[in-house]
């Protein structure tokens, strides 16, 4: 990696910026394209708009249209021609507009992305990051607010990552980027506007890994993307009365981090996850199971999943029904006998 | 402009336009260059260069096309005799139970040899599940063509070292990739050309709406050869679509579009090779339909009694793209019988070769299903993998152990 080129981090290297997570994923973006001329960026509307979400603002201007562009609005041929590019050597970095538009992609993500290198024997991998800004509270029409992540998970050959704060964002999607395997990296859209002081380029733990945000004694309370925030204002409200929450931020969905889940749970004997998505076949009943399978001994109480309701995704004024609240996560927990 | 030459309007510009770097001096955005409108609809009557009967077809037939020299011709002739030699040897060592499944491409020989004989080395070709004989004449070993198709992994050859992509086997999934490569390769200022192959079934798939029309926006060197065989499996093309021809459908994407008799190797040969020229020089993309038949079934599961007959068959069979330029090179006196000798035994050697590596099992390793999914090993499936390790070694146990038995 070459010296920082971050505009807003050269000027204040020893003091930190305010950085939202939708301008640490542009300075990711922008670092990753600087230092790697492979790397190309396209999409729907991310050329001179700069993205609905302005994560790409600035860059067609600054690195033109042969490294960055709008593409016609079909997310299979997306796809289907960064397969292509990463076949060639190319770096493509795209970007899916909404989760629900990525559906028409489909086939390609299932058929081809996953599933390339191993039907090469490694001969060929697909160096390739599909973008998709993910999950409601935005207030969003039908469409705009799904959690697709554990159809992305359930296909072997998928990497997916889910960041929940600006750093983590800046320093996995460089590390999604420079990875030779192709990654889903999810972007949590409620957290876009987020804010965090930063210094650029930083550098988190690495992609695969979870980490413990929140130590805690009582209970290990997983979330990723925007449930990290639930889980954490969830153990404020718990500490008040006397509970001690430990958070963790799974950050990669695929692969699972167990041995930092796994070191936390057999810590707290109490386990609970935490997602938007609906929970029949949900990211939560893997996480469930795979805690209990591995730990079942270590646990006091039965792994729970705190989750969006199994139907499908509300209209803006009914959302904040539907999606789990700090309120929800500890009437939940209540639901555990806590005198064995 | 409505008979003969109608897609003469595409003619080929030796210099063609300017390469990308001067698209950029001049200030253009190189993603969205200005070209040529392309309005003009393919020839309904396919274009011909060769007769069934062998003749050389002059006018407006033609298309404005010229027919290719002799030695073009007969290295065409040669190759498609060792691909019906051994697409023949494979379909019966499928009979005998040596492969999985088998889609034979017998019938089909003008529109794969004379595509995959048009592009050059240095291209790119992406082929389906139909085109092992392409692949063949591409240079690849026939076990390494057909280790997918005997079950030993899903793919067996090499995509970098011969520039071809994994056989596709959802429908038209590979068009976009060829364009993502083309496109790849423009933005690097490589001269190379990208070819896909697809069926008439395909290009009722919206993959092939989407490379059709990316590849036209972003004027990729991707040439799509369409084998209208007239049957997807067991459906035919009058259930795919209500345009005149498939190559009809060019117009709309803004890209040229040819409608070719996909039994005549020559005419193949010559529209492919004018449309690889095109691509190089910057020309953009090409749709090509061949019309042709497939004479065998889809596979050798497939019953194609159910849905032909036998009549249409016979009717195809005195069509056949071999024949057709075997009389034309006799004709010509280009065919002696050294030569034909000659490649006959080059044929025979290509099928007794077939017949040897198919005839070996190959030594597969269970363990290394688990190699190749991620570049960076991933705690959890190591564990998988132990497991299945440790229940092949219970296994050679137990057989060891019944073995020892037997032997007393």
């Amino acid at each position: 990696m070459t010296a920082p080129t971050t505009e807003q981090a050269v000027p204040a290297a020893s003091a930190p910026t305010q950085f939202t997570m939708a301008a640490a994923l542009n300075s990711a973006l922008r670092d990753a394209m600087e230092s790697d001329d492979r790397v190309v960026v396209y999409g729907e509307d991310v050329g001179p708009l700069g993205g609905v979400f302005r994560v790409t603002d600035g860059l067609q201007e600054r690195f033109g249209d042969d490294r960055i562009w709008d593409s016609p609005l079909a997310e299979s041929g997306i796809i289907g021609t960064a397969v292509g590019m990463a076949m060639y050597g190319m770096r493509p970095v795209v970007e899916m507009q909404f989760d629900a538009f990525s559906y028409p992609a489909f086939e390609q993500m299932v058929s081809h992305v996953a599933k390339m290198r191993n039907r090469t024997k490694g001969r060929m991998s697909l160096p390739m990051v599909v973008r998709i800004p993910c999950a409601g509270a935005i207030g969003g029409v039908e469409h705009h607010s799904d959690s697709s992540e554990a159809y992305w998970t359930a296909t072997p050959g998928l990497t997916v990552v889910m960041p929940s704060n600006p750093a983590d964002a800046y320093s996995m999607l460089r590390e999604a980027i420079d990875s030779d395997d192709p990654v889903v990296f999810m972007e949590p859209k409620s957290r876009y506007w987020s804010k965090a002081p930063l210094t650029l380029p930083v550098t988190t733990a690495p992609m695969d890994r979870a980490v413990v945000v929140r130590e805690g004694t009582d209970v290990t309370l997983m979330g990723y993307g925007p449930t990290v925030r639930t889980a954490l204002e969830a153990a404020d409200a718990a500490a008040a009365e006397g509970l001690s929450i430990e958070v963790v931020d799974l950050r990669s969905l695929s692969p699972f981090d167990d041995e930092t889940v796994g070191a936390s749970v057999r810590k707290t004997s109490r386990a609970a996850v935490i997602h938007e998505a609906a929970q029949f076949g949900g990211y939560g009943a893997e996480v469930a199971a795979r805690v209990t399978e591995r730990n079942f001994h270590h646990l006091a109480a039965p792994v729970l999943r705190i989750t969006g309701f199994d139907i499908p995704y509300p209209s803006p004024k009914l959302e904040e029904h539907h999606l789990p609240t700090p309120d929800r996560v500890l009437a939940a927990l209540d639901t555990w006998e806590w005198d064995v | 402009m409505l008979s003969g030459p109608r897609s003469r309007s595409f003619t080929l510009d030796r210099d063609g336009p300017p390469a990308l770097s001067e698209w950029r001096k001049m200030g253009y955005m190189s993603l969205n260059v200005e070209h040529q409108s392309t309005r003009t609809l393919p020839s309904e009557k396919p274009i011909r260069l060769l007769d069934n009967a062998g003749h050389a077809v002059h006018g407006a037939a033609t298309g404005g096309f010229e027919l290719p020299g002799g030695d073009v011709l007969l290295d065409l002739y040669r190759k498609m005799v060792i691909a019906r030699r051994f697409d023949v040897q494979v379909t019966a060592l499928t009979r005998q139970g040596r492969l999985a499944t088998y889609p034979s491409a017998y019938g089909q020989e003008a529109c794969e040899i004379g595509g995959i004989a048009a592009i050059e080395a240095r291209d790119w070709f992406f082929p389906t599940y139909r085109d092992s004989i392409a692949l063949l004449t591409r240079g690849i070993e026939p076990g390494d063509i057909l280790q997918s198709f005997r079950g030993d992994w899903h793919n067996g050859y090499d995509q970098y070292a011969h520039r071809c992509a994994s056989q596709a086997t959802p429908l038209a999934t590979q068009a976009l990739h060829a364009v993502g490569l083309a496109h790849a390769a423009r933005l690097r200022h490589d001269p190379i050309v990208t070819m896909t192959y697809l069926g008439d079934g395909a290009t009722s798939e919206g993959d092939a709406h989407e490379a059709f029309n990316f590849a036209a926006v972003w004027q990729t060197p991707t040439i799509f050869l369409v084998q209208n065989n007239q049957f997807a499996i067991s459906v035919p093309l009058s259930r795919q679509t209500r345009a005149a021809t498939l190559a009809d459908k060019a117009v709309g994407y803004g890209m040229p579009g040819f409608h070719v008799d996909g039994n005549d190797v020559a005419a193949m040969y010559a529209v492919t090779r004018a449309a690889v020229e095109r691509g190089r020089a910057g020309g953009g993309p090409t749709l090509i339909e061949g019309l042709t038949y497939r004479i065998e079934a889809h596979t050798n599961s497939d019953d194609p009694t159910r849905y032909r007959t036998a009549r249409d068959v016979e009717h195809w069979k005195r069509r056949d793209p071999i024949e057709r330029l075997e009389k034309y090179l006799v004709s010509e006196g280009a065919l002696s019988e050294q030569i034909r000798a000659e490649i006959t035994d080059a044929a025979e050697a290509v099928a007794a070769h077939t017949r040897d590596v198919m005839t070996t099992e190959a030594e597969l390793d269970p363990l290394e299903l688990f190699d190749h999914v991620y570049s960076r090993p991933r705690p959890a499936l190591l564990e998988q993998r132990a497991r299945l390790e440790a229940e092949l070694a219970d296994a050679a146990a137990a057989h060891g152990a019944r073995s020892a038995g037997a032997a007393r």
